[in-house]
């Protein structure tokens, strides 16, 4: 609790408050460690690694190359500077490309065969790879809701569960190297069709070295029948995680797809650097929550994933609908820019975030927003809260193209400050190329906003209950819009009592 | 080479050439020391380049060409200089370089004014503490080598030192007479310990002109400065504009633009002392081949300071209008207020507005918000008008107008607000 000492107590930022925050980094949760033979490739990244990943997963001609030519193009870019980011070189050659349980050497026909070791693994996370109907933390809800989760284990998918019903629907949930081999015409379709090969540094390494991830596809019409969610964890050392996620909704349809992602603490930096790929067509609508709760590093700094992850769906044709909802409070490092390309007229895309940094954190993380579709519309909600001695920057673009006539933005990013040894900064980009589309955005420092408490006062309430009103305000934006399952596990996770403390 | 490396090397590279092109001015032992440091940040810096972040939204070519573009002049059709009407102490330029015969006697009460060009050539001056001095600090966090390149070659501009309360203001008038003249004009302001002193600009100044102003605000004191960059379609510049506000000091700056192929207007401001404040506001009307950027950059350095900034842009048939804002509260500067807006207005379909209003904060008891909208006219507001009789033409001129007068109310004094006001309403019912 030195820590907490030397943090300057403020008038209004009650002790309790800053206690919790604290708390946070101190007691991460999922630090564990699980104990279980692995099956590494060789250290360091060259083309042979590329090769034998891609022999791994007994991978096509196409895809390899494909792969190559990701990492030769890699080799020419550097690694990006712009983000308000300080981040340690990064040894490529000191790190394991390629991780695998041993006992997933035989490709187990369905999660009964799988490594009990595993199976705990992910029982003591909470995630039900038994189909079992109730998550917990949702006890007594009226009816047990389904989801079907696709569980990576560094470099390999386990399983993936209800893959039946699913299938029933028509919809395909499975790792990526599952669709590389039956679905490969979807595959090779999509693939880099939303994030190329060499869209920026990490989404070209990315298209290099992936070894894991999530694809689904929902076809036309149809409503999937329940959540999909994916748990990353990341076990062994010095290993980096390059999970790659395709989602594919075809015209009319709609998924909800959840991601969740854990890992041990350990004293050195991990690497993890995905791409998640969503194409989404006419009228169709992904929603798409991530609970990032990657091992931030311990109260010194020491450790933690660095994020480095590139989100993007494309609303490809008319009236599509894509939501970013995220919640993040894990990684030492977050550079994160989840966004939407509103390609079709009267598209939509919604970006929804809380970024808690705490201790040495820093997030760098918003959005996107391209329009290039008439009447397209997006709404960005970001809130940004630090404590500690950590840096946290909302950077986001609105682009209105001249074609996007009669769009609309809708931009909010709220930070708050606890301690003054910790930043908050706001980096936006507004680009408007034609008259009829209306932007607008909105961008507050402070602990509570003066005029809404003023407004709650002079309805009568007294200050006390007015500070909690406006501060309980100040995530629930974000947490209502999680799938109810995440929202506990948020809700849990944020767990920064705000109520009454900030005034 | 990789992609950063090769940008350094070329914007380097730039700047060698450009600084073989041209001597050093001639000068006494201070400015030549002046003149040297700056030079040496050129050469470090290198020139700016379309792809520096910085420069995102504004191509620089313009101002860094070793040999600036020819401009038409513009008529006035008989039109009156903007501040005509006030009684003011004259101090007139002509394509950058000083004009006594126009001029009114450089005398004023509690005023010390000289010409840059004369105090270059004396061995000491008073000026040399702060000559180049803001312009070296402005370039951390980014680099604005053209107010480099200004403090080594300008040989123009005015040293001023108020000492008291002048009767009037200081009246800089900058008139083109050539096609072709490429400015360079260096302002130093001195505004001492409680003194309070008015600093009005206007006209085109030059075909191509960089111009910085480096005021140094002592503890209680106020500075007002308004500007007029007149009505001149083909010119092209950059004007800087560096102001260390000490404690308990005010600044108030306000900019009109009206028109001008490329108009780049830098201020940086650092609220040094406490309880200092600063308002910098700017009104923009833009018409066809114009691009205009105002890049302001405020930071807080001291404890309890308020700072303002209100940017307005009217903008249409091609016209470009870029604000990059950002205010920056160092962990020290508690208690700050800081609020930004920027917002256009954009007249028909092809016009643009480019924004980058950022916040780096660094203090938790602080309250700093900013805004930007862009939009078309609000229907609404328009349906509301025209349901009381006002035509279409007159409704639409008077909702431009009462836009534009959010950042015109940031003038202290309503006398210069008016006479503002009235140009700006002539202006747009010319053009209809």
């Amino acid at each position: 609790m030195a820590a907490l000492d030397e943090m300057k107590m403020r008038d209004g930022v009650d002790r309790e408050t800053v206690e919790t925050v604290q708390s946070m980094a101190g007691t991460y949760k999922h630090g564990w460690e699980t104990d279980i033979e692995m099956d590494f490739a060789p250290k360091g990244l060259n083309e042979d690694i590329v090769k034998l990943i891609s022999s791994k997963n007994n991978e096509p001609e196409w895809l390899l190359e494909w792969r190559l030519q990701a990492y030769r193009r890699w080799l020419t870019m550097e690694s990006p500077d712009w983000a308000m980011l300080d981040i340690a070189e990064i040894d490529y050659q000191e790190q394991y490309y390629y991780a695998k349980p041993k006992s997933m050497a035989e490709k187990p026909k369905s999660l009964d065969d799988v490594d009990p070791k595993l199976l705990e693994t992910y029982e003591k996370l909470g995630i039900p790879l038994k189909e079992q109907m109730l998550l917990a933390g949702v006890e007594g809800a009226e009816e047990g809701r389904k989801v079907a989760v696709d569980a990576v284990f560094d470099s390999v998918s386990l399983g993936t569960t209800f893959q039946k019903e699913l299938a029933a629907a028509g919809v395909i949930f499975c790792s990526i190297s599952e669709a590389v081999e039956k679905h490969p015409e979807l595959v090779k379709r999509y693939l880099g069709s939303v994030v190329p090969q060499n869209d920026n540094y990490f989404a070209a390494l990315n298209s290099a070295v992936f070894s894991d991830g999530s694809f689904v596809y929902i076809p036309a019409g149809v409503r999937c029948p329940m959540e999909l969610s994916t748990y990353f964890r990341i076990n062994a050392e010095n290993t980096g995680q390059f999970e790659r996620t395709l989602i594919i909704a075809e015209k009319g349809s709609y998924v909800s797809y959840l991601e969740g992602c854990t890992a041990p603490k350990r004293d050195t930096s991990q690497l993890h650097a995905a791409v998640v790929e969503i194409v989404v067509l006419e009228d169709a609508e992904v929603k798409y929550s991530t609970v990032q709760n990657w091992f931030p590093g311990d109260e010194n700094g020491k450790g933690g994933i660095y994020n480095f992850v590139t989100k993007r769906a494309d609303c490809r044709e008319d009236r599509a609908k894509v939501s970013w909802t995220q919640v993040e409070t894990g990684s030492a490092i977050t550079w994160k820019y989840p966004s939407c390309i509103l390609r079709g007229d009267d598209t939509q895309g919604e970006f929804y975030s809380i970024a808690i940094a705490n201790n040495w954190q820093q997030a760098d993380t918003g959005t996107k927003m391209v329009h290039l579709g008439k009447n397209s519309r997006s709404r960005i909600v970001s809130k940004g809260i630090s404590a500690g001695q950590a840096q946290n920057t909302y950077r986001g673009l609105v682009s209105m193209h001249p074609k996007a006539t009669n769009s609309r933005n809708y931009t909010q990013c709220d930070s708050l400050l606890i301690g003054d040894k910790c930043g908050a900064h706001t980096v936006p980009y507004i680009e408007v190329r034609n008259a009829s589309s209306r932007v607008e955005h909105e961008a507050t420092t402070s602990k509570v906003d003066d005029d809404q408490l003023f407004y709650c006062r002079s309805r009568g309430m007294d200050e006390e209950e007015a500070v909690a009103l406006v501060v309980n305000g100040f995530c629930k934006e974000v947490l209502q819009e999680l799938p109810m399952e995440f929202a506990m596990e948020a809700q849990a996770l944020v767990a920064i009592s705000l109520e009454g403390s900030v005034g | 080479m990789m992609p950063r490396a090769k940008l350094k090397a070329q914007k380097r590279d730039a700047a060698e050439v450009l600084l073989k092109s041209r001597a050093v001015p001639a000068g006494g032992a201070w400015i030549t020391k002046a003149r040297q440091a700056a030079l040496s940040r050129v050469s470090e810096m290198g020139l700016p380049n379309k792809r520096d972040e910085y420069w995102r939204y504004t191509d620089p070519r313009r101002l860094t060409d070793s040999e600036g573009q020819a401009a038409r002049l513009h008529d006035s059709q008989g039109e009156l200089p903007v501040f005509d009407r006030f009684d003011r102490l004259k101090v007139v330029f002509v394509d950058g370089v000083f004009d006594p015969a126009q001029s009114d006697p450089l005398a004023l009460e509690g005023v010390e004014i000289v010409p840059l060009a004369e105090a270059a050539q004396t061995d000491l001056h008073w000026a040399r503490d702060l000559y180049g001095t803001l312009e070296a600090r402005a370039q951390s966090p980014v680099e604005r080598a053209l107010a480099s390149l200004n403090t080594a070659y300008a040989t123009e501009g005015m040293l001023i030192r108020v000492t008291g309360k002048p009767t009037k203001p200081i009246s800089l008038i900058y008139q083109r007479s050539s096609e072709q003249a490429d400015a360079m004009v260096h302002h130093v302001v001195r505004v001492e310990a409680g003194a309070v002193a008015t600093i009005l600009e206007n006209g085109p100044m030059a075909a191509r002109f960089n111009q910085v102003m480096e005021v140094e605000i002592a503890e209680g004191a106020t500075f007002h400065h308004i500007r007029a960059q007149g009505r001149d379609h083909e010119r092209a510049g950059a004007a800087h504009l560096f102001v260390r506000v000490g404690v308990d000091a005010q600044l108030k700056s306000f900019t009109l633009t009206a028109n001008g192929a490329l108009i780049r207007n830098e201020a940086v401001i650092w609220l040094d002392g406490a309880d200092g404040s600063a308002h910098i506001a700017g009104a923009t009307v833009g018409d066809g081949a114009f691009h205009h950027d105002d890049t302001v950059f405020i930071n807080h350095a001291a404890p309890r300071c308020e700072s303002r900034q209100v940017f307005k842009k009217v903008l249409r048939s091609g016209a470009v209008g870029v604000f990059q804002g950002k205010i920056l509260v160092d962990q020290i500067a508690q208690l700050t207020d800081g609020y930004q807006i920027s917002q256009s207005l954009l007249l028909n379909e092809d016009a643009q507005f480019l924004a980058k209003p950022e916040l780096e904060i660094y203090a938790d008891d602080v309250k700093c918000s900013h805004g930007s909208t862009s939009g078309e006219i609000d229907p609404h507001q328009l349906f509301y008008l025209r349901a009381r009789g006002i035509p279409e033409d007159q409704a639409k001129l008077l909702l431009v107008l009462s836009f534009l007068a959010e950042a015109l109310d940031e003038i202290a004094d309503t006398a210069y607000a008016e006479d503002l006001r009235e140009r700006l309403e002539a202006w747009l019912r010319r053009r209809g």
